[in-house]
């Protein structure tokens, strides 16, 4: 495409504006987290791992990051195995409503997630099941399966069923051509779709908020509490620590999918040996 | 060549479409039962439950229409709703202004570039949106950093925070990487020899752009304005931290209306009239835009 210079340079310039107000407030959060001052001070007057040693030292943070890995991991689950099972039926199925269906599995997505906190909230009270922390977690499965369905419809589309059918043609059961020739192929999405899955229930506030208790809270809970009634560096020092353990997270599905492709024989594309 | 998408295991191609719908091994209708049964009792469930509740006040039995009564008749929420409104709004049109130009340099930027970019896209959404906006908090704040650098240079405070400024700043920023992928996809599935076609038989760059590339790409931005609009609808974090008394949004009240306790049937009113307008939104961009032209927005070609 021919291009113009200056439009170039500028579209650079620009984007590097943008890129460094989109991150500065993580950036500026990771240095005031090892700030020696009692109260948000910038430039921090001198660098300290007190509030460190707070967020790991006291009881109700660490039952916070328990509850939070819990819950997530609830979601996760959930989330994972409803929005496989539903994928697979809805792209290699043949029935009516499927546009619908899978239209609605989506749903939760476009709902402003307080509406869905609060009728959440209605639900639990009533059952009296606030405060419980895989209460917390199916609530927030349900805004993990619009994502575990998207990118696995999308995988699944993209996969060539030939492999599997040929499998079959040679004697495999239906199951084990799909465990040991689909299940390879999408499992690098799986592996990411559960992992952003994890994260986004791991950082999800609003129904977190709504169906927390008071000895069952999770860590973004606990930031907001933090953030509207005293504002101290400890809140810095935990969002560091989930920045942290997000981005650890990223790098670990980067490098595993990195590894899986190049790794495994060809994914799925090796021709099947006669037997 | 890698995309994000094939960086995190999603293939680029697939097979024809008539493949595609060929019955496989392993499916089953009946295997969208977990999904349905998961969406049906934790998500419509509660959802027509507190509909229903809407309908019903701490007094009297039966359902009545007090609560919607209280919410048209005062004059406050009808502000609170306007001032929802207006947030969203110009919200909305800064996230199209700002992220259509970044869209544009990332669908057009060699692959090289464009992966670490995506990364960087990437990070702040990885993070809660309540991380976010307290790192705006900090920077922005009377005693952040931001007046912290201006002080060392001798120039006076600003204050960009605690009112309407600090909760579109913060908004804005928040919300701005959604519009960018929804418009990213879109721009990457243009065909730029149309472009080159378009300069071949005389026009500028600037005419080719505007008539060629330009309306190919307003499905990709009318999609990313929907979803920002509809996100920044809902939003209480940011505001709550953020805003002054004057910039209430309805997430807000609906927030203070549950964790009161005390008349959920008035939260739950607010909530559904929220969703109802959520839901118009969409339905009137559908029937505007047609619900094909954003699913296909890829298949430009």
């Amino acid at each position: 495409m021919t291009s113009n210079r200056s439009v170039q340079i500028l579209l650079y310039v620009y984007a590097a504006v943008v890129f460094f107000l989109l991150l500065a407030p993580l950036v500026i959060i990771f240095i005031v987290s090892f700030s020696s001052a009692e109260y948000l001070t910038f430039p921090p007057p001198s660098l300290s791992l007190r509030w460190y040693e707070v967020i790991f030292g006291r009881p109700q943070w660490q039952n916070a990051f328990i509850t939070s890995i819990v819950s997530a991991l609830t979601a996760t689950v959930l989330a994972l195995v409803a929005g496989t099972l539903a994928s697979l039926a809805l792209v290699r199925g043949k029935f009516r409503f499927r546009s619908t269906l899978y239209m609605g599995l989506l749903v939760p997505a476009i709902v402003p997630t307080v509406v869905t906190a609060a009728a959440l909230f209605g639900i639990f009270a009533k059952l009296r099941f606030t405060g419980n922390v895989f209460g917390i977690g199916i609530g927030q499965s349900v805004l993990s399966l619009p994502f575990v369905v998207i990118v696995l419809t999308a995988t699944l589309q993209s996969f060539d069923i030939r492999l599997e059918q040929a499998a079959i043609s040679l004697g495999a059961s239906p199951l084990r051509a799909f465990m040991t020739v689909t299940l390879p192929v999408i499992r690098p999405a799986m592996i990411s779709a559960a992992v952003f899955a994890f994260l986004n229930a791991f950082d999800e506030v609003l129904i977190a908020l709504f169906l927390s208790g008071p000895r069952t809270t999770t860590v973004p809970v606990m930031i907001w509490n933090s953030v509207t009634y005293d504002i101290q560096p400890t809140v810095a020092a935990v969002s560091t620590v989930v920045m942290a353990f997000a981005f650890v997270l990223l790098a670990v599905v980067l490098l595993v999918n990195r590894f899986l492709r190049h790794g495994s024989a060809g994914g799925g594309e090796k021709p099947i040996a006669p037997a | 060549m890698t995309t994000v998408l094939e960086e995190i295991g999603v293939p680029k191609t697939g097979p024809s479409g008539a493949q595609r719908r060929q019955r496989g091994a392993m499916t089953h209708p009946l295997m969208l039962l977990p999904a349905i049964l998961l969406l049906g009792l934790v998500f419509a469930y509660p959802l027509l439950d507190m509909i229903w509740r809407s309908f019903t006040t701490p007094g009297a039995s039966g359902a009545t229409l007090d609560n919607y009564q209280h919410i048209f008749s005062e004059a406050s929420y009808w502000k609170i709703f306007q001032i929802t409104f207006e947030i969203a709004v110009v919200v909305t049109l800064l996230c199209a202004v700002l992220g259509y130009p970044l869209a544009y340099l990332l669908s057009s930027a060699p692959p090289r570039v464009v992966a670490p970019l995506m990364v960087l896209l990437l990070a702040p959404l990885l993070t809660s949106v309540l991380v976010r906006t307290f790192g705006f908090l900090v920077i922005l704040a009377p005693q952040g950093a931001l007046n912290q650098l201006l002080a060392g240079l001798n120039l006076g405070p600003v204050t960009l925070i605690y009112n309407r400024f600090g909760v579109l700043l913060a908004m804005t920023l928040t919300l701005l990487p959604y519009i960018v992928f929804t418009l990213y996809g879109n721009m990457r599935a243009i065909d730029r020899s149309l472009l080159d076609a378009a300069q071949g038989m005389g026009a500028s760059r600037f005419t080719a752009w505007r008539t060629v590339f330009l309306p190919l790409s307003l499905p990709g931005l009318a999609g990313g304005s929907l979803l920002v609009f509809v996100l920044a609808l809902g939003y209480f974090i940011t505001p709550r931290l953020m805003g002054g008394q004057r910039d209430l949004m309805i997430g807000m009240v609906i927030e203070q209306g549950v964790a009161q306790g005390n008349n959920f049937g008035l939260a739950a009113a607010l909530a559904t009239l929220l969703l109802a307008v959520t839901t118009l939104c969409c339905l009137g961009f559908t029937r505007f835009v047609g619900i094909s032209r954003i699913l296909s927005s890829h298949g430009e070609r």
